[in-house]
């Protein structure tokens, strides 16, 4: 005798595994969160916030780290978003799919998939050395620039891709030219798209500790210019947790890190939406 | 006594003909889309295509206004608008005198506004109370206005196949072309959708020079000044439509609109 599953059970089956993997992948992100916020959330207040940094970061706020990471993240996506769009541009609508456009594909799929301490020894040598930009805002902004620019090329370039040809045909059966049809239409119809592969850069940026800690530094001062050395978030917890400096500020250094990318992530998509109920 | 050289009778004839095509052969790669096509145009028809799939009515479209060029086809012939060749007119200009409808209405991401201002902004300079005037002037030619009067700020993908099409139309007629050409644009729509933009067409018919590919012999019937049959890339016959449906010279043309084949 031989054991069969119905065509029912198999359905229940397979629904409740699927359900089981997506409540375990929502319970991580859930725990986590979670774990770092109970241990975070008591540090909070608006001194935390605003202070300088006093005795290593045993005592006092964040205030330098938090106007650190925003300028190193800014200074990265205002120099990778250009670039990278540009490039997707020109892969997506002069190389007509061939091998130029496989050759950079790969290699920015290569690029991406290279460890960030990489980037980070890299931009030491290159930027902070070689063109003596010291440990510096430029130097760390630079180096996640080039870091995040393969995520914002690779993703801008499938929002391009997935603008159905007819619109292009369109565009230029009206009297477009090439740049009226990729202004016009293609940037403004992939926009959503690209929009995501510059959070997912943001994402990076924010969090990120080892290019930027060999880049940037670990200097506590507020910084006044782009030449100013400066300590991220993400720093700033690694070396308060590593060192055993203070635990629980490294857990409000945690927070407001989360925090910060939760915002960003949720004003974006909002923006989006609102983008697309407008267009679509 | 004199000889009359009928000066009337050739000039008259050349402003008859809004598009004169001689030996045009069209190439996608290896692939001949096109073969030796000599046809010529009438101001003010509307001049039905028909013929089964791949033969060629599509390619002769694209060939028209230089949309094969986007392509990467090639041509070879010579095509000529009121007698001007049409590789030395300027391509948005050319494009703005023989506008093209696609077979599946595609509106552009965007109001029903920014459909209809798209192609006019890209021409001329206009103001913003011109630009509205040259917009309903459009959505009412294209019979759309009444329907859309009151949401020109909508997205125009709201629209319903039908209307969208209209919008087509009327995005078309925004450019104040001279030629109108429809590759299948009722292919998909309902039979009322249909009637409507058949109306519509008929009104525009005075104005405009039409030239209508269709899969619909019936179609062709009710509306084409004249037909042209086509196959496997070769213009096969012309005539006047009562002409062709009735008593057709090539015997291809009977079996095809008798439904043998295509």
């Amino acid at each position: 005798m031989t054991f069969r599953i119905g065509p029912r059970t198999n359905q229940i089956i397979a629904y409740s595994v699927l359900l089981l993997m997506t409540i375990i992948t929502v319970l991580i992100l859930f725990f986590i969160i979670g774990y770092v916020f109970k241990n975070g959330v008591g540090q909070l207040s608006l001194e935390f916030l605003t202070d300088r940094t006093r005795e290593m970061g045993k005592e006092g706020g964040i205030f330098p780290s938090i106007l650190g990471t925003l300028l190193v993240t800014i200074f990265a996506i205002l120099i990778a978003t250009p670039l990278g769009v540009g490039s997707a541009i020109y892969l997506v609508e002069y190389t007509r799919g061939g091998m130029i456009r496989r050759i950079i594909s790969f290699g920015a799929d290569c690029l991406a998939g290279v460890p960030s301490i990489i980037f980070g020894l890299f931009g030491f040598i290159f930027f902070v050395i070689q063109m003596n930009l010291g440990w510096s805002i430029l130097s760390g902004g630079l180096t996640l620039a080039v870091m995040i620019l393969p995520t914002i090329i690779r993703t801008s370039e499938e929002a391009m891709k997935a603008v159905p040809y007819t619109y292009r045909e369109i565009s230029y059966s009206l009297g477009g030219g090439k740049l009226d049809t990729i202004l016009k239409v293609v940037l403004p119809t992939s926009l959503p798209g690209i929009l995501t592969g510059v959070i997912l850069g943001v994402g990076r940026a924010v969090g990120e500790t080892a290019a930027v800690i060999f880049t940037a530094g670990s200097s506590l001062g507020i910084p006044t210019s782009l030449f100013s050395s400066t300590r991220t978030l993400a720093v700033h917890f690694y070396i308060l947790a590593r060192e055993g400096i203070s635990m629980p500020k490294a857990y409000g250094t945690a927070t407001v890190l989360i925090i910060i990318i939760l915002a960003v992530n949720f004003i974006a998509y909002r923006l989006m939406h609102r983008f697309i109920a407008r267009y679509y | 006594m004199y000889i009359r050289l009928h000066p009337f009778r050739s000039t008259h004839h050349f402003m008859m003909i809004k598009i004169s095509i001689r030996d045009l052969n069209l190439f996608y790669d290896r692939l001949q889309a096109l073969k030796n096509i000599n046809l010529d145009v009438k101001k003010n028809e509307i001049l039905g295509v028909i013929g089964p799939a791949n033969s060629g009515k599509s390619s002769l479209l694209r060939a028209l206004n230089r949309l094969f060029e986007i392509d990467g086809a090639r041509v070879s012939g010579e095509i000529l608008l009121d007698g001007k060749d049409i590789f030395s007119i300027p391509i948005n200009d050319l494009r703005r005198r023989i506008g093209l409808i696609f077979a599946t209405p595609v509106v552009l991401p965007g109001t029903i506004y920014k459909n209809m201002s798209y192609g006019p902004k890209l021409h001329k300079k206009f103001s913003a109370s011109v630009l509205d005037e040259v917009v309903s002037r459009a959505l009412k030619a294209a019979n759309l206005w009444d329907e859309v009067k009151e949401r020109l700020d909508e997205s125009a993908s709201r629209l319903s196949g039908g209307q969208q099409q209209r919008l087509c139309i009327a995005r078309t007629l925004a450019m104040e072309p001279e030629v109108i050409m429809m590759d299948e644009p009722c292919s998909g729509l309902d039979p009322i959708s249909t009637a409507k933009i058949e109306s519509t067409m008929l009104e525009l018919m005075e104005k405009y020079t039409f030239i209508l590919v269709t899969n619909n012999t019936k179609q062709a019937a009710r509306l084409a000044t004249r037909t042209a049959f086509f196959l496997s890339g070769q213009l096969i016959e012309i005539d006047r439509t009562e002409k062709l449906f009735t008593s057709p010279s090539d015997k291809r043309t009977d079996e095809y609109i008798r439904g043998k084949f295509g």
